[in-house]
């Protein structure tokens, strides 16, 4: 028997050191802002909030208010922007076959626009579970316009991919359609188009322990289940017919893929607005570093790209303070260059054909 | 050993019967080949034997048991498929290909038991790809990528093999090679096969049983020297063809005769 299948191992010595340095970004985006807080304090109040540690606080009250009622909330809710969008793109890149695909691809940033943009319009302020209209409007455009593009591409009993891609090109080219004529309408009906294109950048927008509490069964509920998936996606690299015939039952998998992806993308998009380029690059910069096998792929995922938007939010508050650059910018500013070295390095480039 | 009962199978697309009234009845151990023209429905009958496609009328028994009653799953478990045609996106090696076949073996958020890996490892033997094992199947000759994809069909240990045409697109040694190997596997492993062929000497070599299909119906059923008559080829192929015994083997051999294309105009 060859020695060299031993896959679990290697598994998780790459995950746990990808977890080490997610959990290290985490801390390294909290110490830095208008305020700098050192690190080895900011490690002793979390030690000592978690009761791990009773020694006398060694840090001021404010410090204490600054990182875990300010920076803390956002940073998670970076990782978890990051995690989720990176987790969806990997699912839709191995369910469509398509290394294009991104979690946008199928409508979710269209239908997510549009409902952030008539919510701007909407003389209307709530407050549900600590979140204005906006991102609720976003979570359920993003929802409704998948919806909407699976029943367009829906033959019978079964959901073509090609259907499912073109279906959603023509969504989101007639929801575009209908932002644009909102936008240049703008004067008209009182829209502020800067803060339409502020959401279409991306920008981290959580202010508040509660957002992060409704947001996190979401986001970590999608993660472990796509999981679940991992084999399946394995199998559909096969093709469609290649996974039924690896067991697989794929309009009801399919289905339940697209679900998640969906909710993942919905749930990311409503705190943080449009930030591309994580989705599509951080699965790829995986897959060429440590294979296609997606029961690695995945929570590598998930953990790269929550500590790629947690940096890039740290980059993007603290670069040109207290001017915030749009998260969306940064990601594609640091993702494009470094995407482009992998692509150029790696001997598991792609075959396109 | 499994064997497989077609019972009058009737089959359409969104329009226009493709099988009409296909009843078979294969036996465990056998090794069957389907022949005719392209759209004859040799792939369709294919893919409704391995369970892609339903029958619109009629019923298709996988030992006994109706295979619409059956789940994916167990389905996968006892018969596997070569496809004609595949194309895989990311950079697979071939040892995660073949590993593919051991998915319905698998539960989630587990790895591969020693069953799994020590069934790859035989089935790539068998095949003959262990060396191939750390290579990246993009990279590889169309030859052995139809080797590759029959080691993972043999990684599902399937009792039943469904091939799609698996020597289109090969060069003559591969061609051999793939028969070859699918014979040895037919006779060592005890498998039962069935496959669509597209080359009709090849088919005479190395199948006992032959079934010929026309516009979606069973031309002819039986040995190589019943099915491959100079009748049965000009009626099922509207082609004038020579049958001789293959100098070698003696089995019917055709000789196509340049400029006999009688097929009546479109």
């Amino acid at each position: 028997m060859p020695s060299k299948w031993r896959h679990g191992n290697r598994l998780v010595l790459i995950l746990l050191l990808l977890g080490i340095f997610f959990v290290f970004s985490l801390f390294l985006a909290s110490a830095f802002g208008a305020v700098s807080i050192s690190l080895p304090s900011i490690f002793k109040m979390t030690l000592s909030k978690l009761a791990f540690l009773n020694s006398p606080a060694s840090w001021t009250s404010t410090d204490e208010t600054i990182i875990f009622q300010i920076r803390l909330p956002r940073v998670i809710g970076s990782a978890f922007v990051g995690a989720a969008l990176a987790t969806a793109g990997a699912l839709f890149q191995g369910l469509l076959r398509n290394p294009m695909a991104d979690p946008y691809i199928i409508g979710t940033s269209a239908g997510a626009a549009l409902g952030a943009t008539v919510a701007m319009m909407l003389p209307i302020s709530l407050n549900f579970l600590g979140f204005g209209l906006l991102p609720i409007a976003a979570f359920l455009g993003a929802l409704a316009t998948v919806i909407m593009v699976y029943r367009i591409a829906r033959v019978g009993d079964k959901t073509p991919i090609v259907n499912m891609l073109l279906a959603g090109f023509v969504v989101s080219s007639l929801l575009g359609a209908i932002m644009a004529f909102l936008m240049s309408m703008s004067g008209r009906i009182g829209l502020n188009l800067q803060s339409v294109y502020s959401y279409l950048m991306g920008n981290i927008s959580v202010t508040s322990w509660q957002q992060i509490a409704v947001i996190a069964p979401l986001v970590i509920g999608g993660i472990i289940g796509a999981q679940f998936f991992a084999f399946h996606l394995n199998a559909f690299s096969l093709g469609e017919e290649g996974a039924a015939h690896l067991g697989i039952n794929v309009e009801h998998d399919k289905m339940l893929i697209l679900a998640l992806g969906s909710m993942l993308t919905a749930a990311a998009v409503s705190i943080s607005g449009l930030i591309g380029f994580v989705g599509l690059v951080v699965p790829h910069a995986v897959r060429l570093s440590l294979g296609p096998d997606h029961r690695v792929l995945l929570p590598a995922s998930a953990l790269a790209g929550g500590a790629f938007v947690v940096m890039a939010d740290l980059l993007a508050r603290t670069l040109l303070a207290p001017a915030e650059i749009p998260v969306g910018v940064i990601t594609a500013i640091i993702g494009a260059p470094f995407f482009i070295y992998l692509l150029r390095r790696t001997k598991r480039e792609y075959a396109f054909v | 050993m499994i064997s497989l009962q077609i019972n009058r199978v009737y089959f359409s697309y969104f329009n226009g019967l493709v099988l009409h009234n296909i009843s078979l009845s294969i036996r465990a151990g056998e090794m069957i080949s389907l022949l005719g023209p392209n759209g004859s429905g040799k792939t369709t009958l294919i893919k409704l034997i391995s369970g892609i496609l339903k029958p619109k009328q009629g019923e298709i028994r996988l030992d006994g048991s109706n295979l619409n009653r059956l789940d994916r799953k167990s389905i996968a478990r006892s018969l596997a498929v070569v496809p004609q045609q595949f194309y895989i996106p990311y950079a697979f090696t071939v040892g995660e290909i073949v590993m593919l076949g051991r998915i319905p073996f698998l539960r989630a958020f587990t790895n591969e038991s020693e069953t799994d890996r020590q069934s790859v490892y035989d089935a790539m033997e068998l095949v003959g790809i262990s060396e191939l094992k750390e290579r990246r199947f993009d990279e590889l000759s169309g030859g052995e990528r139809q080797k590759v994809m029959l080691a993972t069909a043999l990684a599902q240990e399937p009792r039943l093999l469904l091939l799609d045409e698996p020597t289109v697109h090969l060069d003559i040694t591969n061609q051999v090679e793939i028969m070859e190997l699918v014979k040895r596997l037919h006779v060592e492993q005890g498998l039962t096969i069935v496959a669509a062929m597209h080359d009709l000497n090849l088919a005479a070599l190395y199948f006992d049983r032959m079934v010929l299909l026309k516009e979606g119906k069973v031309l002819a059923d039986g040995t190589p020297a019943q099915v491959l008559t100079e009748d049965t080829i000009r009626d099922a192929f509207s082609a004038s063809v020579r049958v001789g015994p293959h100098p070698i083997t003696g089995t019917p051999h055709i000789i196509v005769i340049p400029g006999s294309n009688n097929r009546p105009p479109v």
